[in-house]
């Protein structure tokens, strides 16, 4: 805590009859009433924050910090190799695999550890970069309203907003190859496109402020008006979005891994796990775990993507400002 | 509510005993407004006058029992003509409000709805309480426009509320609050948004209506100019505590109060003029327009002298801070152009050099919005120093410090963001961001207006302080006179786009004057009570003569 607080502790001993005595004194700028808020630090914030919250939204972030735990120590975690063939293919759940191996002997535990650093990696990797490109230019837009440059680019970006994405992702993934860097350039140049959009409108508001000019009549480039005066005050719609569109893009890259264009093998990864042990759903009246296994991927999944939106609803309802 | 239950005039309608209001912050209770009294009689105005944070507006809302949100009525008692409101159910408090206590918001615009007819949110509230049929209440909402001399009263009502005038949309917004015949009305600062000569016909209309229906009415401002035309007692508050409560004319003619007299402190700032010829800056017949429009500015010249400084004032839309825009580069004139020091500055913003940049800074009128909410004071004064000195590390907080002890703050501001600061504490952080850069040339556009009288004090002798010592040039925008007659040697008055007059202080003003400074001049609030009176008299008369 610091000094300010100590004032607001002050303020209130004052009795109504020393404040009588103080209202008559004469008028000193430093003691003008202002807002009475006290600053917390950056830990103070987050824990107020996380007291704050409810219940779905910490179901949500302690699923997201499981999962950041095994795909950072997947290494430590999994215990078996990622690509390690065993000649046991379809195994059991027994003591040796805990829910078996695969069609080619590959145990199913270690690659869906394995499968949370790549699919996850990937689609963290893919998400920042679209909002880098879409992010900047949106600003950049906005900044340029209504003259050639926000034209060009709004235009280009309903162009390529008409084309349905998976689609066009599946279509220029064959042309370039399937490599994990294309499969990542692709996905974001194409998710950048609704990035763009938003950031444009958010930057919309900020732009027309009075010290957005001050900053232009100081001389300010791009880049610091950008980074410094605009992004800063667009950052809760952003992070908000920026959950969102992680979700999107992580299903969208489980797509296409299923569809056989995404992550390629051997790389474990939880959409093209899916595909490949599809299969064994058939035999759910023979052997119910069986059955489970291509289902383990798929929740996983699943349960990731309600995570990442319980918390991003929380954080898009604390940052609109709307209450209950 | 016929006229035959209201009690006669002298009735005590509304008391309020001790009353204390808290709000929520930080996680905890602070008391707004502790233990205030306010006795209000039946047809009687009263002024509530404070600086911002004095807790005035909180007051007039318990007056109708209300909170807003992140505040409670805490204690006290509120005696509204024999009920106590603060033990009154909501339910019934609701029927009470928009039938028998009304309420004038600060901005009329904000608080329209754009999407209806003006007539149908005038008689809302009339026929939800079912106090008249839709028909007498229209037919009633008409004759209110008449009587408030808004134009065209049988048809005004259907228009919206954008295609009306501010002025005229505060006066409907009176209608709307005076269509159930109230037995009190809270005028929240209504005026305060509009310029002067609008002030004064919004006024006089209040004014009327208000004596026309025998309203009791809490009438809330910081201008105590105002409230000598409109009350018959005044409570001034700071702190959340009463200063002097006092009846207007013995409160104007002998203040008990240090307080109070510094209410009114700002118009007793005199700056004696004098005369230049060093002109440094010279707008020399400009035109300009926003795309396509029609000419905002029409040839227009002005001759800044060097360290005085030249008042622009004119109504709103009259062009005068769209001169500034022109000045500063954002607006690019068509025609015409603008010499510094003799030489010409390039018209457009980006081709002119970082020195001719640094040479000419400009301080808005909003100062939340024209500092970044989230940037500290040290970053908003420090990046012209970095940006235009190229001070770094130890040299440039050095310099920093030297920036907050001359705007009169403390070390304790230097890591503050704009919330965490008042109205004027926020300007003097502007003005110490434009003195960072080492100008020749500051223009204030509107800088003082959105403050209160004794934070306009303050900045104003600042300004003057900071002219003395720097040899500042200051092209100062305002619409105040009394602002005007505090800080020129020279004003330009502009209407329309046009310079309509230009000269010394002095021989602006004083007679003979062009009708519209006549006009300008006359509309400005003097503290006496009868100046409002007098000058609708004269108006008149010289009406009828012309």
């Amino acid at each position: 805590m610091n000094s300010m607080n100590t004032d607001n502790d002050k303020e209130e001993d004052i009795s109504s009859s020393e404040t009588a005595e103080l209202a008559d004194q004469g008028y000193s700028a430093a003691g003008e009433v202002g807002m009475i808020k006290s600053r917390r630090t950056f830990r103070e914030n987050v824990w107020r924050g996380l007291k704050s919250a409810p219940p779905t939204a910490l179901f949500g972030l302690t699923v997201i910090t499981i999962y950041a735990f095994f795909a950072i120590f997947a290494g430590f975690l999994a215990p078996y190799g990622e690509a390690e063939i065993f000649d046991l293919s379809y195994a059991p759940w027994d003591d040796q695999f805990m829910f078996g191996t695969d069609q080619l002997g590959r145990d199913v535990l270690s690659r869906l550890i394995y499968g949370a650093r790549n699919t996850v990696g990937i689609a963290f990797v893919t998400t920042l970069f679209a909002f880098t490109i879409g992010g900047g230019l949106g600003i950049t837009a906005a900044i340029n309203n209504n003259g050639w440059l926000d034209n060009l680019l709004s235009r280009s970006v309903d162009v390529l907003m008409a084309i349905p994405s998976l689609i066009f992702a599946l279509i220029l993934l064959s042309m370039f190859g399937a490599t994990t860097l294309n499969l990542i350039i692709i996905i974001a140049v194409l998710d950048s496109t609704r990035v763009f959009r938003i950031a444009r409108a958010v930057s919309l508001n900020v732009v027309v402020m009075d010290y957005v000019e001050a900053a232009r009549l100081r001389g300010e480039k791009l880049m610091w008006i950008l980074w410094r005066e605009i992004l800063p005050n667009i950052m809760p719609p952003l992070v908000a979005e920026f959950g969102l569109r992680f979700c999107f893009v992580f299903l969208t890259i489980a797509a296409l891994s299923f569809l056989g264009v995404g992550i390629q093998p051997p790389t474990a990864d939880w959409g093209s796990m899916v595909r490949e042990t599809a299969g064994l759903i058939q035999f759910a009246k023979y052997d119910l775990t069986a059955a489970m296994t291509p289902m383990l991927p798929a929740a996983a999944i699943a349960l990731l993507t309600v995570a990442v939106n319980f918390v991003v609803d929380w954080f898009l309802h604390k940052s609109s400002g709307l209450k209950d | 509510m016929s006229d035959q239950n209201r009690g006669k005039k002298g009735d005590i309608l509304l008391e309020m005993k001790d009353i204390v209001i808290d709000g929520y912050s930080d996680d905890r209770w602070h008391e707004i407004v502790k233990g205030v009294d306010v006795t209000l009689r039946r047809g009687e105005v009263m002024g509530l006058i404070g600086e911002s944070g004095a807790g005035k507006s909180t007051l007039g809302l318990a007056a109708m029992g209300f909170a807003r949100p992140g505040c409670r009525l805490t204690s006290g008692t509120i005696m509204f003509d024999g009920q106590d409101l603060m033990k009154t159910p909501e339910a019934k408090k609701r029927a009470l409000r928009g039938s028998r206590i009304a309420y004038v918001a600060q901005s009329a615009a904000a608080s329209f709805n754009p999407a209806h007819t003006l007539i149908d949110q005038t008689v809302e509230s009339v026929i939800r309480h079912r106090i008249k049929s839709a028909d007498e209440a229209r037919k009633d909402a008409r004759q209110l426009y008449a009587d408030l001399q808004l134009p065209n009263p049988d048809h005004i009502g259907d228009r919206y509320p954008h295609q009306v005038s501010g002025g005229q949309l505060q006066r409907v917004m009176t209608a709307m609050a005076m269509s159930p015949r109230p037995d009190l009305i809270i005028f929240d600062e209504p005026t305060t948004a509009l310029d002067v000569t609008t002030q004064v016909e919004v006024l006089a209309s209040m004014r009327r209506i208000v004596e026309q229906f025998n309203t009791a009415a809490i009438y809330i401002t910081h201008d105590l100019a105002v409230v000598a035309q409109m009350a018959d007692v005044i409570k001034v508050l700071r702190y959340g505590v009463t200063i002097e409560d006092a009846d207007t004319r013995s409160m104007l003619a002998n203040p008990a109060k240090e307080y109070t007299r510094s209410l009114w402190s700002v118009r007793s700032i005199e700056k004696d003029e004098e005369r230049s010829d060093d002109i440094i800056l010279k707008v020399d017949g400009i035109d300009a327009s926003y795309s396509g429009s029609e000419k905002v500015l029409d040839n227009v010249t002005i001759d800044v002298p060097r360290g005085h400084t030249v008042a622009i004032v004119g109504e709103s839309g009259s062009g005068k801070s769209t001169a500034a825009r022109a000045i500063t580069g954002l607006l690019p004139p068509s025609k015409g152009q603008i010499l510094y020091n003799g030489k010409p500055l390039p018209p457009a913003l980006k081709d002119r050099s970082v020195d001719q940049l640094q040479n000419i800074q400009m301080i808005y009128q909003m100062a939340d919005t024209a500092m970044n909410p989230r940037q500290t004071v040290r970053d908003i004064i420090g990046r012209p120093l970095e940006f235009y000195l190229k001070l770094r590390g130890r040299e440039r907080d050095k310099r920093l410090m030297e920036l907050i002890e001359m705007i009169e703050l403390d070390e304790s501001f230097i890591d503050r963001v704009p919330a965490e600061m008042s109205g004027g504490q926020k300007q003097r952080v502007c003005i110490a961001r434009a003195l960072a850069a080492n100008p020749e040339v500051i223009i204030c556009d509107e800088v003082t207006s959105a403050l209160d009288q004794i934070v306009q004090k303050g900045i104003l002798e600042l300004l003057l302080r900071l002219q003395r010592e720097f040899g500042l040039t200051y092209i100062f925008i305002t619409h105040d006179i009394a602002t005007v007659k505090a800080i020129s040697d020279q004003i330009v008055v502009m209407l329309q786009g046009q310079v309509v007059e230009q000269g010394m202080k002095s021989e602006i003003l004083s007679p003979p004057y062009p009708d519209y400074t006549h006009l300008l001049l006359s509309s400005v609030p003097e503290m006496d009570p009868d100046w409002l009176t007098g000058l609708l008299a004269k108006r008149k008369t010289e009406q009828a003569a012309g």
